[in-house]
């Protein structure tokens, strides 16, 4: 092999780890060797527990030598840093959790470590994943390995970057309103959010309950499936999960594009979409025509409302989910006057601005007096807008749209301007409302950056979804890495 | 002065009799060293989901039945928002709304000083958690035990406007509930211990007044005692603020046991915004007719109904009946006495005299955990008929029973063993009272002039002859005819 370990997927680093041409601590060191070279310029990784990797590696190669251990048995995976891994710091990329270490793993993470899954590191991300660039956080700025001056978005940023520089094969992030498929899209990634349930939210520190869903970072849609069939899967532990066996990807490279039908929303090629993405989008569309596939413009009206009913459902939720951090039991822990005064120091000193200003806005959108004109209002446009997705179902195999209006834009450059911040993730927003299977895959590149393409399919499509990505991913031009270091 | 109409809203909370806490696995059980039976679920910590416990849901259904409530067929949990220590989420669990409880719109029936019943309305019947524990420590400051957060807790609400209006009423009210919940066995009803909680809301208002008047909540009442007590010292000391011009303040009062009077807590100066909303973390319940008729059918006949069949079919008397249902191990005792065959006016008496008397000094009893008697209905019902055929006396059937208690042995044959037969053979009695007249000649003599009191000497120098065995009634009627001129 001529390329370096860092380099290759995790479907061929698979392969080669269980033909023992290759060792999970070989891969390890060689994944922790490219952090070390690449991460001072990116600031992907918020922990990097050395000894606890090359431990989960050791574990690993037990299990390949034994025979056993999932398909990605030695694969090395970033996590971000809101989901729950025992004995390793997670902090939501907060100061008030700055120290907390929990005493549990997330379900998923029980999952990677049955199956041999190298853990490998916690990665940066929007203050409890609130945000579309990963400026929110408290600890450090994560750069887009295609140009150091702008931003991976988020909040999944640092899962993003982290596969982009070829620091890990694969990653977790988590996706609320489009926090895995925007940084896929603006780093040049695959970014795949399953169905709501098929992916256990257990240990998952939750921002809007019924939106978030863990998903799978990769290069390629091969790579993301593995991972998505690796950590999906009913658990008894999240009474929201789906009662569906783990993602399968037997038929992943079985899908054809020719008859294949797909729907493009008119309220999602606005003028909102910057002319070079769009134009990246078009000659991408142009490429799938040629190939059979049938494109054809629906309207789906309710969309237009996504990003408002978004705000105000999200924030609602986040407000309930977060007020359990009140510096009693775990976390950031400041003294005021009386109780809540010690409740109101520590939040107002632990959280940043960005989640201040949601749980407001959530408090507000539940108040007595206000909660029928905001949350119930926002409810029956999800409701809407969820038949109006599932009817266009029933004509096509799939809704495509571009993932983001922009590539990514400079870090600093959107820090006066909280509603174009906000308006990024309206393509992303309707998968999350109606918890349907949502990809984002490399289009092209515009300006030397990476434009993302997003297939959204019918509840609990996931394989299709998948299948169809794949078929897509061999049609399009393959885009290259970004050069590194 | 003006008659004055009290008005008393109840609400109860009852900890539901489950082997495990509301949402997660932890054991139930009163006690327990501080923070002993806690996991990352209860604690709160952060990424942890809910997962219901069915049983709970059953047991409110089933209690909701029993009170003539109305299923919600929809039924969804709310999160109740308020910062407080001893709530590890920042949110309580809880049921929202008028129909959405399990249960609404239900009454129970209360017997009334005149011998009827009076229905009180129930205005729900819903499920939610219990919080944890403040406690001072002894080193000074403070601490928190969550053993109890999480515990699943029914919560019944009387109607609005309230049907109480007496003291009585409301201890009654009290007592019949409790009684119902024991015998449905969703909940201990320890009062003392706090199983059983129990706010009344009392308000006074002039007769004649459409309006009620401001209600203060009480609290601390931990026996039917006090809440009769508080009851009746709240609305004096209503009447007497009013009497005097004063203004009745909205406030929380403790009750003081010790010199049975209330006093301020706080005072409730704006009602709180709980911002209730559906939890997202929990999917709705859907009730169809199978699962509830499956719940209704673990109804046992309720004590209401016990004491009026008790009453009509076997000719007790309320106060009979209300002393055998006051507990249902009890009530099955007496009633398999009386399939057996046991007269149930006899049986009645035996149990509620000598039985419970000797239960009562052993600490036996009949059933659970307390030391078993050794008495079971078939000894009774044995008993009751050598009494009744005449074979023993009452008085040789309480020496009887008394050894029947000690040894587990049957009746018949310790009244065999002990040769305490009944002697109710005339040619032998008639035998006695002749050697007792010719013993006796002067005693017959002064009977004969008029001292007709002397028969009883006579009697019981029989008796004497006879070893206690001849039949008194027996004797005394041969004494009679014996003496005749
Ligand atoms: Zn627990």
């Amino acid at each position: 092999m001529s390329q370096p370990l860092f380099a290759q997927s995790a479907a061929d680093l698979a392969r080669r780890l269980r033909a023992r041409e290759v060792s999970a601590t070989e891969v390890a060191e060689a994944h922790l060797d490219r952090v070390s070279a690449t991460d001072p310029q990116v600031g992907a990784f918020l922990t990097m527990p050395r000894d606890e990797v090359m431990a989960d590696a050791a574990a690993a190669q037990a299990m390949l030598d034994r025979g056993e251990g999932g398909p990605l048995c030695g694969v090395p995976v970033g996590i971000k840093d809101n989901i729950s891994t025992r004995g390793v710091a997670t902090t939501c990329a907060s100061k008030l959790l700055e120290n907390y270490v929990p005493p549990f793993d997330a379900t998923v993470i029980e999952k990677l470590r049955a199956q041999g899954i190298v853990c490998f590191g916690k990665t940066n991300l929007d203050e409890f994943a609130m945000g579309t660039s990963c400026e929110n956080s408290a600890f450090q700025l994560t750069r887009n390995p295609w140009d150091l001056d702008r931003t991976p978005g988020g909040s999944s940023g640092g899962s993003a970057a982290c596969v982009a520089a070829q620091q890990v094969p694969l990653s977790l992030g988590s996706d609320t309103g489009g926090s895995i498929r925007l940084p896929a899209a603006l780093c040049g990634l695959v970014g795949f959010k399953p169905t709501y349930g098929r992916v256990s939210r257990y240990g998952l520190i939750a921002f809007g309950s019924s939106l978030d869903q863990i998903g799978p970072f990769g290069r390629t849609v091969e790579d993301v499936a593995l991972l998505s069939e690796a950590i999906s899967g009913y658990d008894h532990l999240d009474s929201t999960s789906l009662d569906r066996h783990p993602i399968q990807t037997n038929a992943l490279k079985s899908g054809s594009l020719r008859g294949l039908k797909l729907a493009i929303p008119d309220q999602l090629m606005t003028d909102e979409i910057q002319p070079g993405v769009r134009a990246t989008f078009e000659s991408a569309l142009d490429l799938l025509r040629k190939e059979g596939v049938e494109i054809t413009p629906v309207s789906l009206p309710s969309i237009q409302y996504g990003v408002t009913t978004y705000y105000i459902i999200a924030p609602a939720e986040a407000s309930s989910n977060l007020a359990r951090f009140d510096g009693i039991r775990y976390g950031l822990r400041l003294e005021g006057e009386g109780h809540i005064g010690n409740v109101a120091t520590t939040r107002g000193e632990g959280f940043g601005h960005e989640v201040k200003a949601r749980i407001m806005i959530g408090t507000y959108v539940l108040s007595a007096g206000y909660y029928d004109a905001y949350y119930t209002r926002a409810q029956q446009v999800r409701a809407l807008m969820v038949q109006e997705f599932e009817s266009t179902y029933r004509d096509f195999d799939a809704v495509i749209s571009p993932t983001s209006p922009s590539v990514a834009f400079r870090l600093g450059e959107l820090k006066d301007n909280p509603m174009a911040m906000k308006l990024l993730d309206f393509c992303t927003i309707p998968a999350n409302m109606g918890g349907f299977p949502s990809i984002s895959i490399p289009a092209g590149l515009s300006d030397h950056l990476p434009v993302g393409l997003q297939l959204t399919g019918p509840i609990g499509d996931d394989e299709r979804i998948l299948q169809l990505a794949y078929a897509l991913e061999q049609a399009l031009p393959p885009t290259p890495s970004p050069a590194m270091g | 002065m003006p008659e004055y109409v009290l008005s008393v809203g109840m609400e109860v909370h009852a900890e539901l009799l489950t082997q495990s806490k509301m949402f997660c696995r932890c054991p139930v059980a009163f006690g327990g060293e501080p923070n002993t039976r806690v996991c990352p679920v209860c604690l709160g910590l952060p990424g942890t989901l809910p997962v219901p416990n069915r049983r709970a849901i059953e047991l409110v259904m089933k209690t909701a039945l029993a009170l003539n409530c109305t299923i919600a067929r929809h039924s969804v949990f709310h999160r109740k928002n308020y910062f407080y220590p001893d709530l590890p989420k920042g949110y309580q669990v809880s049921q929202y709304g008028e129909t959405n409880p399990i249960g609404y719109g239900g009454f129970l029936e209360i017997p009334t000083a005149e011998g009827g019943f009076k229905r009180i309305g129930i205005r729900r019947v819903h499920l939610e958690e219990d919080t944890g524990k403040l406690m001072h420590l002894p080193s000074g400051g403070s601490g928190i035990d969550y053993n109890r957060a999480g515990v699943p807790l029914m919560e019944i609400v009387t109607d609005f406007p309230p049907d109480i209006q007496s003291p009585d009423e409301a201890k009654e009210y009290l007592a019949q509930l409790r009684q119902i919940l024991i015998y449905l066995g969703v909940c201990d009803g320890r009062l003392e211990e706090g199983s059983m909680r129990c706010e009344p809301n009392i308000s006074v208002r002039p007769q004649g007044a459409e309006k009620l008047g401001t209600k203060t909540e009480l609290k601390n009442l931990n026996s039917f005692r006090s809440v009769q007590l508080g009851v009746q010292f709240e609305m004096r000391r209503q009447i007497a603020t009013l009497e005097q011009g004063g203004t009745i303040l909205q406030e929380t009062r403790g009750w003081n046991e010790a010199n049975e009077s209330s006093f301020a807590m706080r005072i409730k100066e704006e009602e709180n915004d709980y911002r209730y909303f559906p939890c997202p973390d929990l999917i709705p319940m859907e009730f169809d007719d199978p699962f509830i008729d499956r719940v209704a059918q673990e109804i046992p006949e309720l004590p209401l109904a016990k004491t009026r069949r008790y009453q009509d079919e076997l000719g007790l008397n309320a106060y009979d009946a209300g002393l055998l249902i006051s507990d249902q191990d009890w009530a099955d005792f007496f009633e398999k006495a009386v399939t057996l065959g046991g007269n149930p006016k006899l049986v009645c008496n035996w149990m509620n005299s000598d039985f419970a008397k000797l239960l009562n000094e052993s600490g036996q009893w009949v059933a659970g955990e307390r030391e078993r008697t050794r008495v079971t209905p078939t000894h009774l019902v044995e008993l009751v008929k050598l009494i009744e055929s005449n074979s023993i006396s009452g008085k040789m059937g309480k020496e009887v029973f008394a050894e029947v208690f000690a040894t587990g042995k049957n009746p018949q044959a310790i009244v065999d063993a002990r040769g305490l037969s009944q002697v109710s053979d005339s040619a032998a009695i008639e035998a006695w009272v002749q050697e007792v007249l010719d013993a006796h000649p002067d005693v017959v003599e002064s009977y004969r002039t008029g001292k007709q009191g002397v028969i009883g000497f006579l009697v019981g120098q029989v008796m004497k002859r006879s070893q206690g065995q001849a039949n008194p009634a027996l004797v005394q009627e041969s004494m009679r005819k014996a003496l005749e001129p």
